[in-house]
């Protein structure tokens, strides 16, 4: 039995389980069996594929079977890049279902979400092995479709049955997209199978046409903006785990889609191509940022920041691509390492600062952080690894987004050396615009955790707050690990993921696990280096001894008292910053230009009683420029056609009429 | 031998620059006193204020965390590794593989992360109002310095910092306009990330405009001696910085005899009084500005090192 066929019997079993879960999921164990076979299944994928790596990396096994269309078959593959985002997802998704063996009991309709689940997780996993177009299509329909389902799971809440909408709306689009792109990649002879389209190099102009095609479809699945407007509706709405699993894992899908298209089945880029992805993602990252920070939804604010990473990648991805294009395959190599890394990366993260969201969720019921506040005391565990996802995120080092952040730099520094003048312009500016969306990150995460766990209980639901249950904690506490890991160690990581830069770029980074104390060496060392594990030993070493010397020679005395505050006690906590009065600053400074933000300010006459008050009028720029002059169109015509309904029956007679004469003249004047 | 003297190097440039960031401190005080025609407290004044800071007991608020109590320390080891890792008399020392300049940054960024999160951490609007504004500078300060590190590395081509100080003193380097313009941004980012006039009044209290003060308000004792030491740690880093890239005679490579080691340190702490002087001669010159003008100043920081990064893109001779 072949790898790839082993491997599919890990999605049969998963799907296996969903049909179970429909049926059992009225009884009391469901969610416990389902979400351990879940775990059970994830696990064992990923210690095949864990397998199949530390055996023969190198290895492609493919597999036919019949199904699908009549006479085409399903084709499924496993080959590097496929085997690394398995890894991604069956990490993911084995995590997630030790969270959700905690979380799920807090579900007040599991039969909503159990029958769903695993087969959401079965989705991510086929999409991932299929090899033809028409597998990839479906799969990927079904991964839709199973997560819009699990969006629907609290379908009475009117903005959740609006968040489904428009996810389904844009879902629907962004397939057609790929359908396209599959029709141009297929060419005259109409070739199904990847193995076919790998070899037939379609001309400049369709090339140039999958490209902008693949833009459409894989990014509205991953959040570029502008056809993010969904991300941070649908994900936000589903339950916290499977936010998780949408953020942290299944944009991860739609990036592998777009790999797989554009590096694998396209051939050689053109260099414009580079030029247009690095600055989709550049643009993505600020904007993306901008609105988490704007956020005061704690999971909404998340799935916010989920589109700044994904403009990360995607910029690290177009630097790639312009590398590719310009044969310049060390380079690109790099680029196209930091781009995985950050993948991986954000997938450890997202999923653990989701995962705490959910758990303030569980402990609260809130989710908008005006009403929280003050929880570092009464959950302790949950904040402190919270904590470690928001240094993470913030690429802070010595934590993994900045191994890979930092990585992304290298690559932009080696760009200088591109001929084109447009990159030579849009490289630097875009460099510019990664380092905003990283301080800006920074900012959104101090406002993130400030607000939701420091200061004073905005609320009596933080005051009855507890601690959430034991499989939750360890779940959070496995990814707080792993993101300190891949900081410290991200030499493992890079030379891991060598074989898939290998295949995909024509070349590797260089060997980082034989340099010395297991630094990261990109280029050269006189040029660049990084040792996450003694900055991290350094950091901890210098801390503690100058605590230990402190508190040994000089005082370790200490009193509680009331807060100073210059001498102002704020008698009510409703007085502290908000999340609102905390984003104010940046409000003013970068509002203007991307949500044409206005304040005003309501001073009442003297002597009057009234309070004075601000107001604050923000605009989705996104919104508003792509979305609605479309919403309008499609309002107008159908208001139209409406007409028609309504019509006597001589007028049908005499539109059929009509329509009979125009078809005839159509036919007749046809060459 | 050779790497116990190298170590033995290392270890004196750690130590070296946590001696000298209070002198810097006091020194820089000291002249602002004397411009303005006050007597001024000694220049050690801040070693004796350190010292009394540590003797005394932490009066910490009621509803103070455990990371309220851990930042310092973190800001402190975190801001001290970033120091020690900038050349001040020589290169190439033993540990600068372990970080290049962007980590240098990041970590002074990290610091930055767990003060601003102390200050929210008691939940007084006081707090508040310093962690927001100091995220606002924040985010333009780093994307500035980040691009002025892309043209020192367009430069020299490295980001490591021991290579772009030994490429800036080479004769290779010649006058180049991006070096202009990074300069002048880099001493921009330099007075906002230290909380100096324009930007920020190191010497206020209770005043509405504060920002740093207003973030640390309620540390005491032996916690605010280890903010105030990680300031002080963090001007000289900066100085050492400027003076490294920018004024990089007499920088020796560690491997060199102590005799010439002697002699670089001579020429930084020369390069260091030169630049207090300066510093202290423009703090009195200037008057601070509204909060909300801040983003300007360092709007046009960001600008002028983008502008820098541009022209290395186009030219690398420029």
């Amino acid at each position: 039995m072949s790898t790839v066929a082993l491997l599919l019997c890990g999605p049969a079993a998963l799907l296996a389980t969903a049909i179970l879960a429909a049926a059992i999921s009225r009884l009391a164990a469901a969610t416990r069996l389902v979400y351990g076979a879940a775990l059970f299944i994830s696990a064992a994928l990923l210690a095949t594929v864990a397998g199949h790596l530390a055996g023969n990396p190198g290895e492609v096994s493919a597999v036919t079977l019949p199904l699908g269309l009549p006479w085409t078959g399903a084709r499924f593959r496993l080959d590097g890049l496929s085997a690394f985002f398995l890894v991604v997802v069956n990490l993911g998704g084995s995590i997630t279902s030790l969270y959700g063996l905690g979380y799920g009991r807090h579900e007040a309709t599991p039969r909503r979400v159990l029958p769903f689940y695993p087969a959401f997780l079965a989705g991510m996993n086929l999409v991932v092995l299929a090899n033809d177009a028409f597998s990839f299509l479906l799969c990927w329909e079904f991964m839709s479709l199973a997560s819009w389902a699990l969006v629907m799971a609290h379908h009475r809440d009117e903005a959740n049955r609006r968040a489904g909408y428009i996810y389904l709306v844009m879902a629907s689009f962004g397939t057609l997209a790929l359908l396209l792109a599959f029709g141009l990649l297929a060419g005259p002879a109409g070739t199904y199978a990847f193995d076919a389209m790998r070899t037939a190099h379609p001309g400049p102009f369709a090339a140039g046409a999958v490209l902008v095609l693949m833009l459409l479809g894989a990014g509205s699945k991953a959040g570029l903006v502008p056809l993010h407007a969904w991300l941070p509706l649908a994900h936000p709405a589903a339950p916290s785990h499977v936010s998780a699993l949408m953020s942290g894992i299944m944009t991860k899908v739609a990036i592998y889609g777009f790999i797989r298209v554009v590096f694998d089945l396209l051939g050689e880029p053109a260099w414009w191509s580079g030029v247009a992805v690095i600055l989709i993602g550049g643009v993505t990252a600020v904007l993306g940022i901008l609105h988490a920070l704007m956020e005061k939804d704690l999971k909404r604010l998340l799935a916010y920041s989920t589109i700044e990473n994904i403009g990360v990648i995607f910029a690290s991805l177009g630097l790639a691509l312009a590398f590719k294009a310009n044969a310049m395959p060390s380079a690109a190599a790099l680029a196209f390492t930091a781009a995985l890394f950050h993948v991986l990366n954000h997938s450890f993260f997202k999923s653990l600062l989701f995962f705490g969201a959910g758990a303030v969720l569980t402990a609260t019921g809130e989710r908008d952080m005006e009403k929280l506040g003050g929880l570092i005391h009464r959950l302790p565990v949950t904040s402190f690894v919270f904590l470690v996802g928001c240094v993470s995120i913030s690429a802070l080092p010595p934590f993994n987004g900045f191994a890979s952040e930092w990585l992304v730099f290298q690559a932009i520094l080696r760009s200088p050396e591109l001929p084109q003048w447009g990159l030579k312009v849009i490289v630097p500016a875009v460099g510019g615009m990664l380092a905003l969306s990283a301080a800006l990150a920074a900012a959104c995460f101090v406002k993130a955790f400030g607000i939701t766990f420091l200061g004073r209980a905005r609320s009596a639901a933080v005051e009855r707050a507890h601690e959430v249950d034991r499989w939750s904690l360890a779940a959070m506490a496995v990814l707080a690990a792993f993101c300190l890991l891949a900081g410290i160690l991200p030499g493992f990581v890079i030379d891991g993921l060598s074989p898939v830069a290998l295949s995909l770029v024509g070349d590797r980074m260089p060997v980082q696990i034989a340099e010395p104390w297991l630094s990261i060496v990109p280029i050269a060392e006189s040029r660049s280096s990084y040792n996450g594990l003694l900055v991290f030993a350094f950091i901890t070493i210098s801390a503690s001894l100058a605590a230990f010397f402190i508190h040994r020679f000089a005082s370790h005395a200490v009193r509680r008292g009331i807060a100073w505050g210059c001498g102002f006690v704020d008698a009510v906590p409703a007085a502290q910053y908000t999340a609102v009065s905390f984003a104010q600053p940046i409000r003013r400074v970068f509002g203007g230009f991307a949500f044409r933000a206005r304040e005003t300010v309501d001073i009442p006459a003297p002597g009057a009683l009234e309070p004075a008050r601000l107001k604050v009028d923000m605009h989705d720029l996104a919104w508003e420029i792509f979305y609605q002059p479309i919403t309008g169109a499609i309002d107008f015509a159908t208001e139209r056609l409406n007409h028609l309904q309504f019509l006597t029956i001589r007028r049908y007679l005499t539109l059929v009429f009509l329509y009979l004469v125009i078809l005839l003249l159509v036919l007749a004047l046809w060459p | 031998m050779a790497v116990i003297f190298e170590l033995a190097v290392q270890g004196a440039q750690m130590f070296s620059v946590l001696l000298l960031a209070p002198l810097l401190i006091g020194f820089v005080r000291k002249v602002k006193a004397r411009l303005v025609r006050r007597q001024g407290p000694s220049v050690i004044q801040p070693y004796r204020d350190l010292a009394r800071l540590m003797r005394k007991e932490v009066v910490l608020a009621d509803n103070a965390s455990w990371l309220f109590r851990v930042t310092p320390y973190l800001i402190f080891a975190a801001t001290w590794v970033a120091a020690a890792l900038v050349p001040t008399f020589a290169t190439g020392l033993e540990f600068s593989w372990a970080a290049d300049l962007i980590v240098i940054v990041a970590l002074l960024g990290s610091a930055r992360f767990f003060q601003a999160l102390a200050g929210m951490d008691v939940g007084t609007s006081f707090g508040g109002i310093g962690a927001s504004r100091e995220v606002m500078i924040a985010s333009l300060a780093e994307p500035a310095m980040l691009l002025i590190v892309f043209s020192l590395a367009l430069v020299a081509g490295a980001t490591q910092l021991s290579t772009v100080a030994a490429f800036m003193g080479s004769p290779e380097v010649g006058l180049r306009v991006s070096l202009g313009m990074s300069l002048i941004a880099l001493v921009m980012v330099a007075i906002a990330e230290n909380a100096r006039i324009p930007v920020d009044n190191p010497a206020t209290h209770l005043e509405l405009t504060m920002v740093h003060e207003a973030m640390i308000l309620e540390y005491s004792g032996r916690h605010l001696a280890m903010i105030e030491l990680a300031s002080f740690l963090k001007l000289l880093l900066y100085m050492s910085l400027i003076s490294c890239v920018f004024l990089p005679w007499g920088l020796e490579s560690a491997g060199a005899g102590p005799k010439s080691l002697a002699v670089g340190a001579a020429a930084y702490l020369g390069k260091l009084a030169v630049l207090a002087i300066l510093l202290a001669v423009f703090e009195t010159a200037v008057a601070k500005m509204r909060v909300f003008r801040v983003p300007d100043f360092l709007g046009a920081a960001l600008m002028l090192a983008l502008l820098g990064t541009l022209l290395l893109f186009v030219s690398r001779s420029l």
